[in-house]
């Protein structure tokens, strides 16, 4: 298989880039890692007459912290350097457990985590941990930059709220306000395969009191489902067992699942209420617990 | 270096926009000139007729295809040729010298690591960039690192054996 002719263009500066896409129009695809685009072009799902290349633009491999805590990821960090990242496992728990079990091992190599938000595969992963952290993309156009917050970011399968001349060069976690703690647990059938339950769990605690909380879905619904109520059921107190068993319920209850080859609906959303208890029984430290 | 395509009828052969890369291919330094839809597995198979490198599934699943660009394991059916311009590729066929065998190849041979040979060069080149970073791994990060590859015969327990066997000879070479 081959993808459908295109012209291909990888500049060297992000303004040439916007130029090239503000040309482009709606034919016109940003190129990042490449392991969702390519195969969606060699299928001829996708034909974009314009390729535009970002690989060579600089300074856009970077994961770092601010002074204030606030994680910045750019648009060329691949996920394999967030599975490897110190950074990661010292302070976000949800993206450090995401990481490692994001596709397989080679496409971590070359896939990104900017590009797999734009992309907006409602079964992606990251989609998920944005959401439960409060994450946001930030856009770059000829106007200048915006800030996206992930929950508005992405508005249907496959489709994002960029204008066509504009490059997600950027996505955000904001800075936790407590102590943060969380998890991701993915059920897959295999490495690479998508998830056939995903949940996401980003706390942030002070003192005893959890002071935030986010928790999203994946595979479960039409797109990543944000479990806003079950989330709220861990704010304002202690994380007791009560208000972990109250929450899994609500995230069990938000959920939309499909039976199909992975699995049933009755199944799917067992493993969901399952995840939420395990994510949060690690946190607070009593052993794992069945569902 | 001419890559003949396929005359679908509908695209006019003036139409084909080329461009010339150079990149460098276990060791050696290269030119070409090629369409950007061009896949880095058909310059590889096709332009420099380096047949190691196999295409399995062709839709990133299988990582029969695996080369290493600047060292890191990637899925060649699943990035453009194009994007190879200024970097270096490894293949397969640079493993071995000209009188011996890498010791991957010796382990994967000794250990009986493969049966119809299809997966082995892209399990092999997976192994390589493992070991090239993570010289002692355990069991558990062999099949952790082998984890984008599949193989259809062998139920990977001699794969994983032949690669800490592979290990084992480079550390006690080094």
């Amino acid at each position: 298989m081959y993808p459908s002719r295109f012209r291909y263009e990888a500049p060297h500066s992000l303004d040439e880039a916007i130029a090239l896409l503000r040309d482009g129009g709606d034919y016109a695809k940003v190129l990042a890692g490449g392991q969702s685009l390519v195969p969606l072009m060699k299928l001829r799902f996708a034909s974009p007459e314009l390729i535009v290349d970002i690989n060579n633009l600089p300074g856009l491999g970077y994961h770092r912290a601010d002074p204030d805590g606030t994680l910045r990821i750019g648009a060329l960090c691949r996920h394999a350097d967030l599975e490897r990242s110190a950074l990661l496992q010292a302070t976000q728990p949800t993206m450090a457990g995401a990481a490692p079990l994001i596709a397989d091992p080679i496409v971590r190599n070359r896939g990104t985590l900017v590009g797999s938000l734009c992309h907006a595969d409602p079964q992606g992963d990251w989609a998920s941990v944005m959401l439960a952290l409060g994450g946001s993309v930030v856009a770059a156009g000829p106007g200048g930059r915006r800030t996206i917050p992930m929950a508005d970011f992405v508005t249907g399968p496959f489709q994002n709220v960029l204008e066509p001349d504009e490059i997600a060069v950027e996505a955000v976690i904001p800075a936790a306000k407590g102590a943060r703690s969380g998890g991701y647990l993915k059920l897959e059938r295999r490495v690479g395969d998508f998830a056939t339950v995903g949940v996401a769990v980003a706390m942030e605690t002070s003192g005893e009191t959890v002071t935030r909380a986010g928790i999203a879905l994946t595979g479960v619904g039409g797109s990543t489902v944000a479990a806003a109520e079950a989330a709220g059921a861990l704010v304002g107190g202690p994380l007791t067992a009560e208000r972990i068993e109250r929450a899994a319920d609500l995230a069990a209850g938000a959920a939309r699942p499909r039976t199909d080859h992975r699995g049933s609906a009755e199944y799917k959303r067992h493993i969901v209420r399952t995840f939420v208890v395990r994510i949060l029984g690690r946190v607070d430290g009593t052993a794992e617990r069945a569902a | 270096m001419t890559i003949v395509y396929d005359d679908r009828g509908d695209e006019v052969a003036s139409e084909v926009p080329v461009r010339r890369i150079r990149f460098t291919i276990n060791g050696e330094r290269k030119v070409a000139e090629v369409e950007p839809r061009l896949l880095l597995s058909h310059l590889i198979r096709r332009g420099l007729g380096l047949t190691g490198t196999h295409m399995g599934c062709d839709t990133t699943n299988c990582g029969a295809c695996t080369v290493l660009v600047d060292g890191r394991a990637v899925k060649s059916c699943t990035m453009l040729a194009v994007q190879a311009d200024g970097h270096e590729i490894s293949t397969v066929e640079g493993l071995a010298t000209a009188s011996e065998l890498h010791p991957l190849q010796e382990g994967f041979s000794d250990e009986h690591g493969l049966q119809c040979g299809f997966c082995t060069p892209g399990m092999m080149m997976a192994a390589k960039a493992l070991l090239d970073s993570n010289p002692d791994p355990t069991e558990e990060e062999v099949r952790w690192a082998l984890s984008g590859n599949l193989c259809r015969c062998t139920g990977y327990q001699n794969i994983v054996k032949s690669v800490l066997w592979a290990a084992d000879k480079l550390r006690s070479q080094s």
